[in-house]
């Protein structure tokens, strides 16, 4: 093998790694998405700006020289709660009007936090000053940040945590049983307003972890939340929307495949990527990888 | 009494991955008869319908409709074969005046292209024309002609359940399905529908199969009964023989504990 | 002068993307995203006939070709999308015409010979605000013509109960891809009367924002109402002109008003102003009488 085909394959080692720690955080983002859809099949077009106002208030924490941990709860609980006003005055009242005005609302509350929160917090992008020192590791012409696989393990620690829940507690076993059938939950005698509302600030926890990572890797500005929203959304759809680790292996896919299309093509169609797959996924498997066919009661 | 054969299900399976709704039924229906499917709650009954319709397509088996397959073929294929059927849980559309209801009906018989449409040519006149002629005397039939620019949702229960048969007629069936018409109809509905369901097999000359659970009624106007349990085909008769039918009395009264399977 | 015709020509605009998103959305309940994706498809397909082939005849003659260029364009798109998206129930069409309306910026944005993030200038002034209200007027008649024959009431009927209107031999497949196809279509026509009228084009220009707005104004007026989409598409462009008038704080927040107006619609009157039915049609049907 030549010398050039040799640095060809270690970049796309490298655009590998990348992707994989970029997968992470859209896996992240893409697991409250597909939870949320799954209890109430809610395309929640909000969960990006949920993600966004999560990132502002761990932005505002460490800007009051909290310590890092601190600021990552209050991305975390910050984003909860925006998601818990949001889903009992704006989503729950039209719960049972229908698929499209759900969607509109949910379309209305992304843009409302996206342009308020530019006239609020500014529109330009805020970075946040470093914590961690970034320590490189090298692997012949690879490199790997301590960062990478903080966020790497991370994402493994919240799939398994996401699995404990949905198998071995009460809880996780009720969010289970309204996401199959909410009516029948409901005569089980389970509370299904407080499943939802319970699996609305979950998933906007992640997205507010989420957030808060992207902000320190990048920056934080209240646009932020629209095309990672859009993103993850898409990474849940190739999952199989409404399936758990499938929001992880689609988050996974979208992250390798934006990395190298941007490293060995041209980085201005990277945004394109995650759309381009979504179609293919469609034509080929619209229940996403993971999913399964069903047939509708008639 | 039986009439030359309309419809043939013939070992007719129909499995939902582990499931097995409808196990190799075989059914055969007159030009003109009117039967009745009968059984206990998720038997296969709805869903033998299904996949007489063109909703499912049978996993095993074939349906042939006057001689020809159309187990195979899309739901809207099968109607314009002359199957129509209404829904156990009403499917009317809704926000549409009772006449658009019908009109719709009309549509695998439109005789005009989509240029006359948009541009209001002589020919679309008079086909509209004739479409609402039509479809008023099919309501006049139902006594829904008085409601006709009333939107479908609003008109009461047991006009919804007419309007659904009415609009099922319309589209020109051989044989009609009708999936529990008497749900939540009072006795004297239920009498009233009886004597509607044979007025419309003897007007339009077609086979009607219902699913029923109201046995007075069935028992009453159906020629003969075919009774499912668990997907299987358990019995058929005439309503005396399925009345004293051991099986039967067993699906509906659950096992013996002697004989029990 | 100028200004007031430019809101006129821009009114006009709308309201024919307006009717052409009702067809797919208001008649036939499929849920669109990308509508101004397929708006900019016919803009820059028309004008690149415009900068690069333009035949050396009247601008009339012309603009009749760029318009059934734009038409063509769009509705192709419609054709590629449809497919894959319209065999499907649920929230796919949404997500896909989104990505869609991406793509084609992304694209655009990085192809210089048509102005690339620059934007594309230089385009044959070939029509005017006249030319866009004869448009307006056309889409008007062929989308109440439409409603009211049995083509119409096909399309109609999905969105009614898929399975009923299945049941009644109506081939979904075949009138939701029908609809989505006319519906992108006239929308890229709408395309190609921008470009000829305003002779630039940004790829801005057609974003997830503008998309979301001509679904709002389908939504204000009335999903599936004609004269709704009319109405909704007035109101709707003009408003931020008055909001401009009143002072420019106001016009600052103007997408945060038009999002909470949204939300605010949704949770009073999903129905928008007329609801399905047009003019006085509604009152007619809740008394029963013709």
């Amino acid at each position: 093998m030549s010398q050039d085909t040799i640095y060809f394959f270690w970049d796309c080692l490298q655009y590998l790694i990348n992707g994989i720690a970029q997968g992470s955080l859209y896996a992240i983002v893409a697991l409250g998405y597909t939870m949320v859809y799954g209890i109430i099949r809610l395309v929640n077009f909000a969960h990006g700006e949920f993600l966004m106002l999560g990132a502002f208030c761990g932005y505002f924490a460490l800007r009051f020289q909290l310590p890092m941990p601190v600021a990552i709860l209050a991305s975390m609980i910050g984003a909860g709660i925006v998601a818990l006003i949001v889903e009992r005055f704006l989503y729950r009242p039209i719960r049972g009007e229908g698929r499209i005005p759900a969607l509109i609302t949910a379309i209305g509350a992304s843009l409302f936090f996206q342009y308020t929160g530019q006239l609020v917090f500014g529109a330009d992008p805020k970075t946040i000053p470093p914590v961690f020192t970034e320590v490189i590791y090298n692997f012949g012409e690879v490199n790997v940040s301590n960062i990478q696989v903080f966020i790497f393990g991370l994402t493994l620690f919240i799939l398994f945590f996401l699995w404990w829940l949905t198998h071995f507690t009460k809880i996780g076993v009720a969010m289970r049983a309204t996401s199959f059938n909410l009516k029948a939950a409901e005569l089980m005698g389970i509370n299904t307003n407080k499943i939802i509302a319970f699996t609305f600030f979950l998933g906007a926890a992640l997205a507010g972890l989420a957030g808060i990572l992207m902000g320190y890797t990048m920056s934080v500005d209240p646009m932020m939340g629209m095309s990672l929203g859009l993103k993850a959304f898409v990474a849940a759809v190739v999952g199989g929307i409404g399936i758990i680790p499938g929001a992880a292996i689609g988050g996974f896919i979208l992250g390798i495949a934006e990395n190298m299309v941007a490293g060995l093509y041209k980085s201005s169609f990277r945004d394109g990527v995650s759309f381009f797959i979504l179609i293919i996924i469609l034509l080929i498997k619209p229940s996403g990888i993971l999913g399964k066919n069903v047939k509708e009661k008639v | 009494m039986t009439t030359p054969a309309l419809l043939n299900i013939d070992n007719v399976t129909m499995r939902f991955g582990g499931l097995t709704a409808v196990k190799n039924v075989t059914i055969s229906v007159g030009k003109t008869d009117l039967v009745a499917v009968i059984g206990p709650n998720g038997a296969g009954k709805t869903t033998l319908f299904n996949t007489i319709t063109g909703i499912y397509s049978p996993t095993e088996g074939s349906v042939t409709l006057d001689g020809q397959k159309i187990s195979a073929k899309k739901a809207s294929d099968i109607t314009k074969l002359g199957i129509a059927r209404t829904f156990q849980n009403i499917r009317l559309f809704n926000n549409l005046s009772v006449i658009d209801n019908i009109r719709i009906a009309r549509h695998t018989r439109i005789n005009y292209s989509f240029f006359d449409g948009i541009f209001k040519t002589k020919k679309y006149r008079q086909e509209e024309k004739l479409i609402t002629e039509e479809s008023l005397k099919l309501l006049e039939l139902f006594h829904l002609a008085d409601k006709k620019d009333l939107l479908a949702k609003n008109l009461p229960y047991g006009a919804q359940r007419k309007l659904e048969m009415a609009r099922a007629l319309a589209t020109r069936p051989k044989l009609l399905l009708l999936d529990e018409p008497a749900a939540g109809m009072n006795p004297t509905e239920t009498k009233e529908l009886s004597e509607l369901i044979h007025f419309i097999r003897d007007q339009f000359q077609i086979a009607v199969i219902l699913i029923e659970h109201d046995m007075n009624l069935v028992m009453g106007i159906a020629e003969k009964i075919f009774v499912l349990d668990y997907g299987n085909l358990i019995a058929e008769g005439a309503a005396k023989d399925i009345q004293n039918n051991p099986k039967v009395i067993e699906a509906y009264l659950g096992a013996d504990i002697d004989t029990g399977h | 002068m100028d200004y007031y015709l430019q809101i006129l020509s821009n009114v006009g605009i709308f309201i024919t993307l307006t009717l052409s998103l009702n067809l797919i959305n208001g008649y036939c309940g499929q849920f669109s995203l990308g509508h101004a994706g397929f708006w900019g498809v016919g803009a820059y397909a028309s004008a690149v006939y415009g900068v690069f082939f333009a035949l050396p005849i009247d601008p009339t003659l012309n603009m009749i070709i760029a318009v059934s260029i734009g038409f063509l364009a769009a509705a192709l798109c419609g054709l590629l999308i449809g497919i894959p998206c319209l065999r499907l129930k649920g929230d796919y069409l949404a997500i896909a015409t989104i990505g869609f309306s991406e793509i084609l910026r992304i694209i655009i944005m990085n192809t210089e010979s048509i102005g690339g993030p620059r934007g594309f200038t230089a385009i044959p002034k070939w029509t005017n605000a006249y030319w866009v209200w004869g448009m307006v007027v056309l889409t008007t008649i062929f989308m109440l013509n439409l409603k009211r024959s049995a083509f119409g009431r096909a399309i109609i009927s999905i969105r009614e109960d898929e399975i009923a209107a299945e049941t009644m031999g109506i081939n979904l497949f075949r009138y939701k891809l029908f609809a989505f196809i006319i519906g992108a279509g006239i929308a890229g026509i709408a395309g190609s009367l921008v470009a000829h009228d305003q002779q630039f084009l940004h790829p801005n220009n057609f974003s997830f924002m503008w998309s979301v707005s001509i679904l709002v104004m389908v939504i204000l007026g009335g999903q599936g109402s004609v004269t709704g989409s009319i109405v909704g598409a007035i109101i709707l462009t003009i408003l931020p002109e008055v909001l401009k008038l009143i002072g420019s704080d106001i016009s600052t927040w103007r997408v945060s008003i038009y999002a909470a107006l949204m939300i605010i619609l949704m949770l009073t009157r999903p129905q928008g102003i007329f609801g399905p039915y047009e003019l006085f049609e509604k009152k007619r049907m809740q008394k029963g009488r013709a």
